[in-house]
């Protein structure tokens, strides 16, 4: 295992190298990152080495990505490339937004090779019950369903309109509103008899199953994610929902991607554990009152996320969320995170999980 | 260290989210709680109706003798509790240790649960207002002559509890007697006495299905509240001001309980400070029929001078002191922020903290790790003055001097007003007040409750609605 970590660790830092020399050479990095550049005082292509060297950007603040111009995120390497703007859940305001090219693609390309065939048949359809609008999930998943030979149906879902209800007070009304979204997709389910795999949230999916059972409709995998998710709505799920359904939980947000679960065991104690799709994003686990610093495995610090992609450079930003520091394992010799859960220290009222 | 499981219509289930409470005086850990998921509950909500179904094959004779033998194992009883067993010594020092009540107050409030079930009839009657309870078991009936049919209206009465006094469990006891599956949120440090009740109810007899505790978060409590056709929540403001529009909801919010002094008794005042002073302080001040304002029309500061010197005697004590009178705060973050608050409120011109003058000492005692509020007076110059009209988790009382006339519309909500007046004009003025819950008429405890007698709603009410009913197949009284 120590080889296996220790050989990536050599590809991420060789990684790093090719990234932040895209980002930060005139010909194709994006406006952002050369201005930041020419004002620093130091060039990173001549002083990031290695993954630890990143540090010296220090913490990326996502206020950046709220309001424009857009622009300035689009590389000059990839501007002749038709673009996506993203925005973030189900927050109100001006939203935070990432620009992107392929990326959404490839980071579900990728985590489709981590899901099962007999649990999502290639060539079967899928139903996609999540939010929609200008969110990356709504086009990733249908990609998914594509790469994987099917059709994505899809409902609308605006967590906006959730969020304002719920800070109204006007609770019957957002139930109502989840029970739109539900019957639209129970009456797809039920017209539909090659849909056998589906994205939806955790909230929807307990919805859905107070209604009906998703495996006798035909329903063989559900890709669940969105927001957050604790142990006891995972055992939940698997036994007493989804009734032998294949359940695939994921960590992700429009900043990262997707972090796809390690397969549970007995001593996980029904834990959900994701790994990032790394090297095109890393996720540590850091000491919340010094987030330079990595906490030990098995510790609970905050969430730092750092992006390397060729459409997106993101390094350090700390998340919303807070967990467990979890060891590289056989599939993944990277680290990865446990319980993912909203991140207590920050006080702030945050309307999480609303869909 | 004990768990406590979630029961899901009586079954025991252990949770992989668990909560910890802590004992009050060491801060270490004393019991792990499982936690509902906002899903199991609606899961288990959908078998609701056919419990419902099965408590209305019980007469109503059948659930008030289950009551009555329940009383019997929850006053004495070892219980099943998670895994293991409780003793009912065991559970007084259980609740002592996550709420901080001395032993001698858990008592009190074990004993008056105690006496609601065993007098379950009695309970009902008040309730009912002397109805045959046979009449809901047939659905109608005849009563006082007429002809009268009555409904439930909901499948199960959902109870968002709280923690500051096991007293309260009394109220939703007699949902159980009215054929009505009980679906309750235990307060997070005190999740014993609604276990305990319920394994007593298992033993003597009653259906486990009946009952349903889930030891959940805020998204929880919303959710049983949405879900039940019924429900209590209790609370602070911020906590209940949601549901209060809802009539599906019966809220238990502050008291803000009263003591008034009228013209024709003021000047004998020295008679009744031992009632005053125990309807603030007893049980630590910690109920909603505590009462936290004394309002009279002339000696307020002669009144405030007397209750302040009577009530600085009471002092930190050991919890399994049988003297002990006052309990530490749980939390003492929340004992501190409490303090700072009234020291706010103090701060104003016009009121003056007469315990601090009287010999207690200072109002924040932290003693072997614990933080009490010691018994507070205020003497308010004007019912104007922010710190008359307040209400604290502990024997706070602000004493006001105020006109006659003036009152009762001055006092503001009221959940318990104690009137000592014999002036009949006065008496009829509070009686057709629409913000007093509980009238006592003379030197009456604000706290002494009789059961048969509901106030802050009517649970009977809550449950049941009468319905127009004639039938030509046989005479009604039959």
């Amino acid at each position: 295992m120590q080889e296996r970590v220790t050989a990536h660790k050599s590809a991420l830092d060789a990684h790093v190298r090719e990234i932040v020399e895209w980002h930060f050479n005139p010909e194709t990095g994006c406006p952002f990152w050369l201005d930041f550049a020419a004002k620093a005082g130091w060039d990173p292509r001549k002083e990031i080495h290695c993954y630890e060297d990143l540090d010296k950007f220090g913490f990326f603040e996502d206020e950046k990505l709220r309001g424009g111009p857009v622009r300035q995120w689009v590389p000059k390497g990839l501007a002749h490339l038709p673009t996506y703007i993203f925005e973030t859940g189900g927050s109100t305001g001006v939203p935070k937004s990432r620009v992107q090219m392929n990326d959404f693609r490839t980071d579900y390309e990728m985590f489709s090779h981590t899901l099962p065939d007999e649990a999502f048949p290639k060539g079967a359809d899928w139903l996609m019950v999540g939010p929609s609008g200008p969110r990356r999930l709504r086009l990733a998943v249908e990609h998914l369903a594509q790469y994987r030979g099917g059709i994505c149906f899809m409902i609308d879902l605006d967590p906006r309109w959730v969020v304002k209800l719920l800070k109204w007070g006007e609770f019957d009304m957002a139930e109502r509103y989840k029970q739109h979204v539900v019957d639209q997709a129970l009456t797809l389910l039920k017209a539909h008899d090659n849909i056998q795999c589906m994205f939806t949230t955790p909230k929807l999916l307990e919805a859905m199953c107070e209604k009906v059972n998703l495996r006798k409709l035909g329903i063989k995998g559900i890709f669940c994610g969105g927001t957050e998710m604790t142990p006891q709505f995972h055992r939940f799920a698997v036994e007493e929902m989804l009734d032998g359904i294949y359940f695939a939980p994921t960590y992700g947000n429009t900043l990262m991607g997707l972090a796809t679960h390690k397969a549970p065991t007995k001593e996980d104690n029904w834990a959900i554990i994701y790994y990032p799709p790394t090297p095109r994003a890393v996720l540590e686990v850091v000491e919340p009152d010094n987030p330079t610093k990595v906490v030990p495995y098995g510790a609970t610090g905050r969430v730092r996320l750092t992006t390397l992609t060729k459409e997106t450079f993101v390094p350090r930003f700390l998340e919303r969320d807070e967990c467990e520091r979890e060891a590289p394992c056989d599939q993944y010799p990277w680290d990865g995170v446990r319980n993912v859960r909203p991140f207590q220290k920050l006080g702030t009222n945050v309307v999480v999980g609303v869909y | 260290m004990r768990h406590l499981p979630v029961l899901r219509q009586g079954r025991p289930y252990y949770s992989v989210d668990r909560a910890r409470a802590v004992h009050h005086r060491t801060k270490e850990p004393f019991v792990e709680i499982s936690q509902a998921n906002v899903g199991l509950i609606r899961r288990d909500f959908l078998q609701l109706e056919d419990v419902a179904g099965m408590m209305a094959g019980f007469t109503s004779e059948e659930l008030v003798k289950l009551c009555a033998k329940a009383a019997e194992h929850f006053a004495g009883d070892t219980l099943p509790l998670g895994e293991g067993t409780q003793s009912a010594d065991e559970y007084v020092e259980a609740t002592s240790a996550t709420t901080g009540l001395p032993h001698n107050m858990v008592r009190r409030n074990q004993a008056k649960i105690q006496g609601v079930l065993a007098n379950m009839a009695g309970v009902l009657r008040g309730l009912t207002r002397n109805l045959d309870l046979a009449i809901l078991d047939r659905g109608y009936g005849e009563a006082a002559g007429a002809v009268v049919s009555y409904f439930r209206r909901t499948d199960s009465l959902g109870v968002v509890l709280p923690s500051n006094s096991p007293g309260v469990h009394s109220l939703w006891a007699p949902a159980f007697a009215l054929k009505t599956p009980l679906v309750l949120k235990p307060g997070g440090q005190e999740p014993w006495t609604p276990y305990r009740m319920i394994q007593a109810f298992i033993k003597a007899g009653a259906p486990p299905e009946a009952f349903s505790y889930y030891p959940t978060d805020h998204a929880g409590a919303g959710e049983i509240l949405r879900r039940c056709g019924r429900g209590m929540v209790f609370g602070d403001v911020s906590t209940t001001k949601v549901w209060a529009r809802d009539p599906r909801v019966e809220v238990h919010g502050p008291g803000w309980s009263k003591v008034v002094i009228g013209e024709d008794m003021i000047d004998r005042w020295p008679e009744f400070i031992d009632v005053i002073a125990a309807s603030i302080a007893e049980n630590s001040g910690r109920s909603c029929v505590n009462a936290s304002g004394v309002w009279v029309p002339r000696h307020g500061r002669a009144i405030a001078q007397a209750l302040a010197e009577k009530l600085a005697k009471i002092q930190p004590r050991a919890a399994d002191d049988p003297e002990a009178a006052i309990a530490p705060f749980a939390d003492a973050n929340v004992a501190r922020r409490m303090n700072q608050m009234i020291d706010g409120l103090l701060s104003e011109q016009g009121a003056t903290d007469v315990s601090a003058e009287a010999g207690r000492g200072e109002r924040l005692a932290e003693r072997e790790g614990c933080a009490y509020l010691l018994p507070t007076i205020v003497w308010c110059e004007s019912p104007a003055h922010p710190a008359a009209n307040k209400e604290f988790l502990f024997p706070y009382a602000s004493v006001v001097e105020t006109p006659i006339p003036t009152m009762p519309e001055i006092l503001g909500p009221t959940l318990v007003l104690t009137a000592i007046t014999e002036d009949k004009k006065f008496q009829q003025r509070l009686l057709a007040a629409q913000h007093i819950g509980r009238l006592n008429f003379g030197p009456i405890k604000t706290i002494q409750i009789v059961w048969d007698q509901p106030h802050e709603g009517n649970l009977f009410d809550h449950l049941y609605a009468r319905r127009a009913f004639q039938s030509a197949l046989e005479p009604v009284g039959a």
